[in-house]
């Protein structure tokens, strides 16, 4: 069980890492796509915590839908931040 | 206490503190959405947390096992997942009106809290 | 200051739930007893904890072998009637909201040969395996809504490498309308034939076989055709709306 839980603790510094990028940048796009980063972390996490279902659903919409849909709507208003 | 818990706690708990501080403190909305994605997904973390027993395996009927983690989070945060990125996409509509008529995303009023 | 105020608010914040956690994952030994309960008295089990009796009894009460799934559908079901139209309405709102900004532009920029090549090879097996994932839900991992996401997936890399790609909005929102209608007539069927609102009243079957544990596969077929085309809408929408 020692490979679970070094797989689980790396995977706990790249989302937490990501998470931090995506409030500190100033570029939106940058942003938006560390937070899709952050939520296919998080859907390895869910498959070592035995809930193979929530994480087939979230590495479809959180990585892919989400992102998408940030993106979109990105690209029809402004990417800087002041 | 077993490790990959204690792992996913901690990122629950790093995850919900880093969103709130995002909503507190930035004044672009397209931030501010980010930063409720990623309480988003903290929330949702721990909510299977919370079921995961140590030992167990999913919730799947098979003679070799005997122990089960709890199923009934995971039944709950599959729908939220789906019904998160349809709430997102209509707060982002709501978003490109607003930056069509007034033509920026910064809020610039007084205090923000 | 207020930023050195939201810093002093976070990190209390961030302790307090290390504390609350640090307790409930303290407990978990307790809990681990608490599965195994039953009354000393009589020796039955009525009062056991939920998620005992539904690792022990899905099986024998609904056919299917995957629990999440069966308690999704069937012990859950008027929950998930009630998310479903949650998603409904949320997809209507987009399309309501954008129908003044709504307009195709012309000439948009090509994406590269080798995303417009490979996603030609990449549809058809997203889309089999949506299929795949939504009909095998009471046996394996998934279900509705895992499936509608990833065939949503599929045409998200459609619209991402032919810019002029364009689906029918009508025929979306018919098939949408028709597995909801699906969805709620086999529970009105329910009340008819057996007796509460989706019930299942179908044979059970052979358990762990694919024509098995009754309505169970019908509603998450159901609801995987409305969740993938109400998100392929949703992200339409959003992608042909002109600023």
């Amino acid at each position: 069980m020692i490979e679970f839980t070094i797989i689980a603790w790396v995977m706990s510094f790249l989302a937490i890492a990501s998470a931090l990028y995506a409030i500190k940048t100033k570029d939106l796009l940058s942003a938006a796509i560390s937070m899709g980063i952050a939520s296919l972390v998080v859907s390895i996490m869910f498959l070592l915590l035995q809930a193979p279902d929530v994480a087939i659903t979230e590495a479809s919409i959180g990585a892919g839908l989400t992102m998408a849909v940030f993106i979109y709507a990105i690209g029809k208003t402004e990417r800087w931040e002041e | 206490m077993n490790g990959v818990i204690m792992a996913s706690y901690f990122t629950v708990a790093s995850l919900l503190s880093i969103g709130l501080y995002g909503v507190m403190t930035k004044r672009n909305l397209m931030k501010i959405f980010i930063s409720l994605s990623i309480m988003d997904t903290g929330v949702n973390l721990m909510l299977i947390t919370i079921g995961y027993l140590p030992g167990g395996t999913a919730p799947i009927e098979n003679a070799n096992f005997a122990k089960y983690v709890d199923p009934l989070p995971q039944a709950l945060v599959l729908t939220a997942i789906v019904i998160g990125v349809s709430v997102t996409a209509l707060a982002l509509v709501l978003l490109i009106k607003y930056h069509s008529k007034k033509g920026t995303l910064e809020y610039k009023g007084g205090m923000k809290w | 200051m207020r930023k050195q105020a939201s810093v002093v608010i976070t990190v209390i914040f961030f302790l307090s739930l290390t504390f609350a956690f640090y307790q409930i994952s303290s407990s978990y030994n307790y809990m681990e007893n608490k599965y195994d309960y039953t009354n000393p008295i009589n020796e039955s089990s009525a009062n056991e904890s939920v998620p005992q009796h539904y690792i022990k009894d899905t099986k024998n009460e609904t056919g299917a072998i995957n629990v999440v799934t069966a308690i999704v559908v069937e012990y859950r079901g008027f929950d998930t009637l009630g998310e479903v139209t949650v998603l409904f309405t949320a997809a209507t709102g987009v399309g309501f909201l954008l129908y003044n900004l709504y307009s195709r532009k012309k000439n948009k920029r090509e994406a590269n040969l080798i995303l417009r090549e490979g996603s030609k090879i990449v549809l058809p097996f997203a889309l089999l395996t949506g299929a795949y994932i939504f009909i095998h839900g009471h046996l394996t991992p998934g279900g509705g809504f895992p499936g509608g996401s990833v065939i949503a997936s599929g045409f998200l890399l459609m619209m991402l490498s032919y810019p002029k790609f364009f689906m029918n909005e009508k025929r979306l929102s018919v098939l949408e309308s028709l597995a909801g209608i699906t969805f709620v007539l086999i529970g009105l069927f329910g009340l008819i034939f057996a007796t509460y609102f989706l019930q299942n009243y179908l044979n059970l079957g052979n358990v762990g076989y694919l024509i098995s544990a009754g309505i169970i596969p019908l509603i998450y077929i159901a609801v995987g055709f409305k969740v993938g085309s109400e998100l392929a809408s949703v992200i339409q929408n959003l992608k042909e709306v002109q600023e």
